[in-house]
């Protein structure tokens, strides 16, 4: 892949016909982009921290590690496009734009969360995003939305974000069947963390994932990266793709947990997370690419602004059940 | 005269015609075949373009038509036989029937998802189920089954339902129904109808024509609606056992009033259903009515909780039929 950045570049692409994009993003992007990783991180690390202190109920799934994958797709998506996202969405929905406070407040099941606290952590809904937690449940959905852009004559394409667990589910199959017999125009994220809960894919998946979507006539490419640039460019190539085409692609991102698949359960040796995190950081990777002082002070306005949304969300009132709604 | 299935089959012609947003995903559902039980036959041809013929993936099809809903379609999901509908289940129940409350604002999934439940046709064990029951309850999910008067069309309820909802439906079709001519005044001489309810949801009142006042409620929807009705003349004329049957075409959310305020009036309630007899539809009419209505004597009659077996024989023996009604309703007035 030519490197359209003159940087550095960690990730290595695995497929052997290697799609050539060429990407120049605006000159504020790296910026922009590293303050949403930045806000990702820190709204997932003072969830973990939080919820040891019973600030947080039910269960949550954290983006940690994963931050890029969320921002560099959702960064090459037109605003109008949607997303059916999973049980581990929250960066997904931050990066979509979705409110800080609102997303603090749902996981404190609080009246001003994004589902009024209804939904909680993994079933979150704002304009064209949808978020639930039945692995590969959204899959067939996605197919559906996907079609209903295209009947309408729109140039909208759906991204439906799978984890490498979501293999595992019949649905799936169903739908990326029905996805290439009609045409819809579909990109398929799959965030491939390597481990499902605390299964590792070895132990999950037979055959490759790439000849899964082969199968279907889908074409599907790979990225072994945590850059977020280098997301945003295949990202963009892939939906540039679809919008010509009208026809769905597949886009397998390798990727890195860094934290429990939910709160403490994570059976990895700690050396190996520790490994993973010097090795392949969203954000250590895209730093260099600010100036200090001006990386400095966005953490500092990002910080702040969780702070300030937690803080907010913690004071917010707890909802009542309304009688008569459906 | 026109049947059932010719109503229904009208209904989705005119809900077609109404709203260009009204299209139809299901198997084997393309001219000249038309759908397993033809129900939507007619339409592909008429209608260009808005007909999927799809895979054989109940799921996937259910969900592509929560998809297109959340789009701003009217999507109609056909379900060739009941029994697949558990196929189905996740989709219509952890995604349709919650998107209506857990998120907020509330999203719209308009869609429904026709089916034909019911034995008698030696189908065997997943063929010819009664399984609305196993949907009844979930939250969100509106189950309706039509009843097939003339004056009130299976095929009206149908096309208004696909028009006008605004969250999930399930429309429980029967096969032995499809076939039965709709009930005109002429079939209709000796009995009085009445609507009660609202006509998305309507229920019905009937009785014999100029009777004394009844002294059994029945209870029952869609096929068994029928044989009920078939078992009112002769309770009269051989027992002396006056009859106000009501029939229900919304199962779910609950629509328990115009039950309840006939059972009042009889002390005495019997609901009729094909489902199995144990945890079904029947037992939550009784419970509810038993806890509103003191002294309220009850009856089931039901399905044995078994599979429905293909020998026409057995299946006889585990699906009620008319005698199994008369049976109960002269068990307990005599």
């Amino acid at each position: 892949m030519c490197n359209p950045f003159g940087v550095f570049l960690r990730g290595r692409l695995l497929t052997r016909r290697q799609p050539t994009y060429v990407i120049i993003p605006p000159v504020d992007d790296h910026a922009r982009l590293y303050r949403m990783l930045f806000l990702i991180r820190r709204f997932e690390e003072t969830v973990l921290a939080e919820f040891k202190r019973g600030v947080f109920s039910g269960t949550t799934h954290t983006s940690l590690g994963q931050e890029a994958n969320a921002v560099g797709v959702i960064s090459a998506l037109s605003p109008q496009d949607a997303i059916f996202s999973n049980h581990r969405c929250h960066g997904h929905f931050l990066a979509y734009g979705g409110d800080l406070r609102a997303l603090f407040a749902e996981l404190m099941g609080r009246a001003t969360g994004v589902g009024g606290g209804r939904g909680g952590s993994q079933h979150l809904h704002w304009r064209n995003f949808y978020a639930s937690g039945i692995q590969g449940g959204g899959a067939a959905m996605a197919v559906g939305r996907a079609l209903a852009f295209r009947r309408a004559g729109s140039q909208n394409l759906v991204t439906l974000f799978i984890g490498d667990g979501t293999f595992g589910e019949g649905l799936l199959y169903e739908a990326l069947n029905l996805a290439a017999l009609w045409s819809a125009p579909l990109l398929i994220v799959v965030e491939d963390n390597r481990i499902a809960q605390t299964t590792p894919s070895e132990l999950a998946l037979a055959g490759s994932m790439t000849g899964r979507f082969s199968a279907f006539g889908i074409p599907c490419n790979e990225l072994d990266s945590s850059d977020v640039l280098e997301i945003q460019a295949a990202a963009t190539g892939e939906a540039a793709q679809i919008r010509t085409t009208g026809k769905p692609r597949a886009l397998i991102l390798h990727t890195c947990r860094f934290g429990p698949h939910s709160k403490g359960d994570d059976t990895r040796p700690a050396g190996e997370v520790q490994r993973l995190q010097a090795e392949r950081d969203p954000l250590r990777i895209h730093a260099p690419r600010l100036a200090q002082a001006e990386r400095t002070q966005l953490e500092q306005e990002v910080e702040a602004q969780v702070q300030s949304a937690f803080e907010q969300a913690l004071a917010d009132p707890f909802p009542q059940l309304v009688e008569g709604r459906p | 005269m026109t049947t059932v299935l010719e109503s229904l089959n009208a209904g989705l012609h005119e809900a077609f015609a109404a709203d260009e947003r009204v299209l139809l995903l299901g198997e084997d559902v393309l001219d000249p075949y038309g759908g397993a039980f033809k129900v939507s036959r007619g339409l592909s041809t008429g209608f260009p373009g808005r007909v999927l013929t799809t895979p054989i993936s109940e799921a996937g099809i259910t969900g592509a038509g929560i998809g297109l809903a959340l789009g701003g379609y009217r999507p109609v999901v056909e379900i060739m036989f009941g029994d697949f509908v558990t196929l189905a289940l996740d989709q219509l129940l952890n995604a349709a029937g919650k998107f209506g409350w857990m998120y907020d604002p509330a999203v719209a999934v308009p869609l429904v998802l026709r089916t034909p439940m019911g034995g008698r046709r030696g189908y065997g064990p997943t063929h010819s189920q009664t399984l609305e029951k196993h949907l009844l309850g979930a939250p969100g999910l509106t189950v309706l089954a039509p009843f097939h008067l003339a004056a009130d069309e299976p095929g009206r309820l149908l096309r208004d339902t696909i028009l006008r909802t605004g969250s999930p439906v399930v429309f429980i079709e029967n096969k032995l129904q499809y076939l039965l001519p709709l009930l005109d005044s002429a079939a209709l001489a000796e009995f009085e109808v009445e609507l009660v309810g609202n006509p998305q949801a309507p229920a019905y009142r009937l009785g014999l024509r100029d009777a004394p006042p009844p002294g059994l409620t029945m209870a029952a929807y869609g096929y068994m609606a029928e044989l009920c009705r078939q078992a009112i003349p002769p309770l009269a004329y051989e027992q002396e056992i006056f009859v106000e049957l009501i029939v229900t075409t919304q199962l779910a959310p609950f629509e328990l009033f115009p039950v309840l305020d006939s059972a009042r009036r009889t002390r005495h309630l019997l609901t009729v259903e094909e489902g199995g007899r144990s945890l079904g539809w029947g037992a939550e009419v009784l419970a509810q009515a038993a806890e509103t209505i003191p002294g309220l004597k009850v009856n089931r009659v039901a399905a044995l909780d078994l599979p429905v077996p293909a020998s026409l024989a057995l299946e006889a023996a585990v699906l009620p039929d008319v005698n199994a009604i008369l049976r109960a309703a002269v068990e307990m007035l005599h």
